[in-house]
């Protein structure tokens, strides 16, 4: 067992322990007056205490009041998980006068109670856990938190409606926005769709109107075409990199005014329409919708014959009287200086190719959910026609909900929207066409303000639900009734029955998924990814837009899949947290850096090589290394090589770390 | 440590583990109640790189049957590269342990990201077995470890030592 | 590489012509194939529904032997062709992998029989082999008599391609379609490639069988096959033996070959019928040969 080797400058060391009791979480699993009397024991412990909520008024009061009158003059909390309440305690510390540094959390409630069924073994973990604490805070020493000032620029990333929300907001507040978009326009899946559930309003509509404004405001670069292309610094002082792809048209000079694409070569489109998500055919110079933004053209150099092959009669630039073409336009690289960045890069639609058994790529008449919203739009390739390979309107149609949803050979998870666009777009089809219409589900799910009320309104329409997963669709006919259809087998499970629905045209509700590139982007801005690849927040319930990493934060449904008012609600509250960050000016960086003692360093520069931050220099007159406080990110990674350990590190010297390790086993 | 006998060895398990990945992956592991054997005790570390290979010889002297050690995937480290120089240092310091007769499956390093509560509950549980077959690692205490054969060797040791000092 | 062939109890009975076939098609590509020396029943269908126990020990010990007679090369590349066999040992494989309790039961049952298995082994198919392995042009440069103008519906049957394969999609597969392609043959779009073709009910209930035998046939015939193809010895059999008596249940003549895929390989190959079995075949895939040589096979 180990005792305290260096007293605090008034004396000896005297420790207050406080366990939490959790309401039941801790209180249920571990006896908590055992390990208060145990606590009572150590070396250095002059108060042990227990309270229901340690972290409740009350509790911290608890703290204060002993601090105050001197009984003890460092405090271990053995509560819940430092991540969660150490801020917590730290600043009920300062309000008593005392360092908020001479204080140390024992974790027995994430680590312990809720992980330790057997009681017996949950408490004789928890006193080695404060065991632990108590053996390391004697030697805690009081530290200062360093202040940074806070760029006030921010980056947002992504351009749907959850990333021009974000700006907006921020613009709004006057903060200047640099807006990055890998598209050539910003709008995003809901610049695609016709109408929004459950209002049935339009989407163009409420949509671009933002656009335009995100487009004339004056706080807001918009760099569409555009990717980041690396992130450095930290929180309040990013330096951003960003890739502006060639669009081979000058973006001040072009008016959208068509003229270009109408001269091209092509007279008829030769590549896949993007934004009709393959249901037309586009030119290589092409504008994507008539209200994107920037509107702009763009040229697509893999099909462009000038870019490709450098052989054209180069008509379109001819035809354009702004002498906007340019051919020659390359790559280009910016670079800003932000405090905040906000990640909105949306999700991606699943591949119902996957799912081989649904016959998607196989039956002409099958189509994806994104498909049908572009075809029922008005300005969609169809114009608004619902209607099928061979012209003719559909009299029967198949909705197939959780496509890629609900299912562990694709995903687990529910992807939250598609039960809603289904009700949509079962609504539209049967408005347009006539139609029978056959949805086919698993549960419906219409959590959402005014959603079961339309739910209730779809099935006054006579539109018909049959409750079970579909097992496949073929065009495999039995009856006479069937021949030239395509067949949806599935079981009827409010029936009991196998059920054969024979129907013109199917749609697959497909469901939602992180971009392809999500892994690469998560890298780029430092931050994690739950195992399926949404960005992960840093807290589900507490803080749902920040991240792991300070002054990075999420909108919309990079973090998981969301509706169009979940994603803008969710924007605004990245907005906002960026705004606190920014507008208090300056932030407070832990002090758990390095630091070299000068007497120790033989100057092997072992460390100055292994900084990833270059915080550590190396000075040839006194033969030593030292660390700037500035850039060094408290990582440690120095101070485990120093081979002679004159390198330590706040709050994780070697020592605490030690007698934390003997804490840990004395008590096993 | 009466329960450490042949019949009913609980095996102590020392984990380190780095703050962003590892130390919260066992929270969520926590949050979503996944029960785990109680073996292994956390010390928290800002990340992977800073586990001085002292930490472990340190954890071993004092007791400890096993350590853990838990950090981001390749790619994922907070600092970088931290975890890249944990894994360097991880297996020197194997090399080094299995010279000194300490098992392998001792020590082991787990990339661990934040999401992956059930793997912090998988690998708890397989470590806890894993060094529960091994049996207890009775190191022998620091005095008997050189046995002095004659006695001026430590007559010698102390002249040697007091003429360094000097 | 070279393969150790398992042909499991059906390919030296009611399976022959699909073990002569495959022997003689894998001849011709000159890939050699070693019959597992010793082999035992691969533990499927009885074994499995009775004892799981032993039907994996049984499995085991064909993946121990056949590790033994690989000697030290790498992975044993175990080719097997019947489905049912294909399933179970690929059943066997993933549970001695992921289930360690049930691991150290077979170890000692091996053990007991002085054979040690060590997870080197791979259990394919032939299909899988022809497609995967072996360039195209090998087994293009083999054709001698073109499929032209012949539809072959390609039957994989339900056991092969789920729930352990990998090799193949388990819902709409396409490794029988490429061969059939390459051998110049027509393949026809039929929905029900991986559906049940009835199994041992054929054996049991056998109304329920054959009308699951029929629905497949009567779908292929309307598609305008001339041809089925399967890759299984029980399907085979379910498939071609009962069509007399289908067409007396529902009225229906359907008249179809049923063969192997390693048959009509062998016959593109332009290899002697008898040693492709197809001396042993019930409905005589002869009409189907011939009359496409003037071009315009029209179904009878």
């Amino acid at each position: 067992m180990s005792t305290a080797k260096t007293p605090s400058s008034n004396g000896k060391p005297k420790v207050g322990v406080y366990v939490c009791h959790c309401g039941i979480n801790i209180a249920g699993k571990v006896n908590v007056q055992e390990t208060v009397d145990f606590a009572g024991t150590l070396p250095n412990v002059t108060v042990a205490r227990e309270y229901k909520f340690m972290c409740s008024d009350p509790g911290q009061e608890l703290i204060q009041k002993d601090l105050r009158e001197g009984l003890v003059d460092r405090v271990v909390v053995a509560s819940c998980s430092p991540l969660m309440h150490e801020p917590t305690f730290r600043r009920a510390m300062i309000a008593a006068d005392a360092n908020p540094f001479l204080f140390q959390m024992a974790n027995i409630r994430e680590h312990v109670s809720w992980v330790t069924p057997d009681k017996g073994a949950a408490t004789e973990k928890s006193k080695a856990l404060i065991a632990a604490a108590v053996a390391r805070i004697v030697l805690h020493k009081p530290l200062e938190k360093t202040r940074v000032p806070v760029n006030s620029n921010a980056l947002v990333v992504g351009g749907g409606i959850a990333g021009i929300h974000a700006a907006l907001t921020l613009a709004d507040a006057g903060r200047k926005v640099y807006l990055v978009e890998k598209e050539p326009t910003i709008g995003g899946h809901m610049a695609k769709f016709d109408k929004t559930f459950p209002t049935l309003d339009c989407s163009a509509c409420i949509l671009t109107p933002k656009m335009s404004a995100v487009r004339s405001h004056p706080n807001i670069t918009l760099w569409t075409y555009s990717e980041v292309a690396g992130v450095e610094g930290f929180v309040g002082n990013f330096n951003v990199k960003v890739r502006r792809k060639p669009r081979y048209v000058k973006e001040d000079l072009c008016v959208g005014c068509y003229e270009c694409v109408e001269a091209c070569v092509f007279k008829k489109g030769v590549t896949k329409d993007e934004f009709n998500v393959g249901l037309s055919k586009r030119r290589p110079i092409y504008i994507p919708f008539p209200q994107a933004t920037p509107l702009v053209a763009v040229i697509d150099p893999e099909s462009c014959v000038q870019i490709k092959r450098n052989k054209c009669k180069k008509t379109c630039v001819d035809a354009c009287e702004r002498g906007a073409i340019d051919f020659d336009q390359k790559e280009e690289i910016k670079e800003v200086e932000v405090g905040a960045i906000i990640l909105a890069t949306g999700f991606k639609t699943f591949d119902a190719r996957r799912i081989s058994r649904y016959g998607y790529g196989k039956y002409p008449n099958i189509y994806t959910s994104l498909e049908v919203e572009r075809m029922v739009n008005a300005a969609g390739p169809t114009g608004g026609e619902v209607h099928l390979k061979n012209g003719e309107k559909p009299r029967t149609v198949g909705i197939v909900h959780c496509v890629g949803s609900r299912d562990s050979r694709t995903n687990a998870y529910c992807s939250r929207v598609c039960c809603m666009y289904s009700l949509k777009l079962a609504h539209l089809i049967k408005e347009r066409t006539g139609a029978e219409v056959y949805n086919f589900y698993i549960d419906m799910r219409t959590p959402g303000k005014g959603y079961e009320e339309f739910y209730e309104k779809l099935l006054k329409e006579n539109v018909h639900f049959i409750r079970g997963r579909v097992a496949e669709i073929s065009d495999w006919a039995t009856i006479p009734e069937e021949e030239g259809k395509l067949v949806i087998r599935a079981e009827d499970t409010l029936v009991g029955a196998v059920r054969r629905i024979p129907v013109d045209m199917v749609v697959l509700s497909v469901g939602l998924e992180p971009h392809d590139d999500a892994d690469d982007v998560r890298r780029k801005f430092n931050i994690s990814c739950s195992h399926e690849g949404w960005f992960l927040e840093r807290h589900p319930k507490l803080a749902p837009v920040s991240t792991f990493t300070d002054g990075v934060f999420l909108a919309g449904a990079c973090q998981g899949p969301k509706d169009i008012p979940d994603s803008v609600a969710q924007a605004g509250a990245a907005a906002a947290e960026a705004l606190a960050l920014i507008d208090k000016g300056y932030v407070e960086l832990e002090p758990n850096t390095a630091y070299v003692q000068e007497e120790f360093c033989s100057g092997c520069k072992t460390c100055v090589a292994l900084c990833p931050y270059s915080a550590i220099s190396f000075n040839v007159e006194k033969n030593i290394s030292s660390v700037n406080g500035a850039l060094c990110k408290g990582c440690g990674t120095c101070v485990a090589a120093c081979p002679s350990g004159a390198l330590q590190q706040n709050l994780f010297t070697d020592e605490q770390i030690l007698h934390e390790i003997e804490g840990v086993i004395s008590y096993v | 440590m009466s329960d450490n006998d042949r019949n009913h060895f609980e095996p102590r398990i020392v984990a380190f583990f780095c703050n962003w990945c590892t130390y919260t992956a066992a929270d969520l592991a926590g949050t979503a109640r996944m029960t785990y054997s109680p073996n292994v005790r956390v010390i928290r570390i800002m990340c992977s790189g800073r586990l001085d290979p002292q930490f472990v010889l340190k954890a071993f002297r004092e007791g400890a049957d096993g350590v853990l050690i838990g950090g981001c995937h390749p790619g994922d480290c907070h600092y970088q590269e931290g975890n890249y120089k944990a894994l360097r240092r991880f297996k020197l310091l194997k090399r080094f342990l299995s010279q000194m007769g300490i098992e392998e499956e001792r020590i082991r390093l787990e990339w661990i990201a934040a999401s992956e509560g059930d793997k912090v509950q998988k690998v708890i549980n397989q470590m806890t077995e894993q060094v529960r077959k091994l049996g207890p690692l009775n190191l022998e205490p620091i005095s008997q470890m050189h046995p002095p054969k004659e006695k001026n060797v430590k007559a010698k040791a102390v002249a040697m030592a007091k003429g360094g000092a000097s | 590489m070279s393969y150790i062939y398992y042909p499991g109890c059906s390919l030296k009975s009611t399976g022959r012509a699909y073990e002569e076939s495959l022997l003689a098609v894998f001849a011709a590509l000159d890939i050699p194939l070693k019959e597992l020396e010793d082999w035992n029943c691969c533990g499927a269908t009885a074994y499995m529904s009775i004892s799981e126990l032993k039907a994996f020990a049984l499995s085991a010990r064909n993946f121990a032997l056949a590790e033994r007679q690989n000697g030290e090369e790498d992975y044993a590349e175990m080719v097997v062709p019947c489905a049912a066999c294909y399933l179970g040992l690929n059943k066997a494989h993933r549970y001695l992998a992921e289930y360690p309790e049930l691991r150290k039961k077979i170890d000692r049952a091996l053990e007991a029989g002085g054979l040690k298995y060590n997870d080197k082994v791979h259990v394919r198919h032939p299909l899988d082999i022809l497609v995967n392995d072996i360039p195209a042009e090998k087994i293009t440069s083999q054709v001698k008599k073109p499929l032209e103008g012949i539809k072959v519906a390609c039957y994989y049957g339900c056991q092969l391609v789920r729930p352990y394969a990998d090799f193949d999609d388990s819902h709409n597969p396409q490794t029988m379609d490429k061969l059939i392609k390459l051998l110049g043959g027509e393949v026809v779009d039929w929905p029900l490639k991986t559906r049940c073709c009835g199994g041992s009910l054929t054996g049991t209930v056998q109304d329920v069988g054959i009308r699951l035998s029929y629905v497949l046939l009567a779908e292929a015939r309307k598609r305008g096959c001339d041809i089925v193809a399967t890759a299984c010895p029980l399907c085979q059999f379910n498939l071609e033996c009962y069509q007399k008596r289908m067409s007396n249940l529902y009225g229906q003549e359907l008249n179809l070959p049923v063969l192997y895929f390693t048959q009509l390989m062998g016959h593109a190959f332009g290899l002697e019928s008898r040693k492709l079995g197809l001396n042993r075949v019930f409905i005589k895939p002869s009409r189907v040969f011939s009359k496409k040589e003037g071009g315009q096979y029209v179904n009878s």
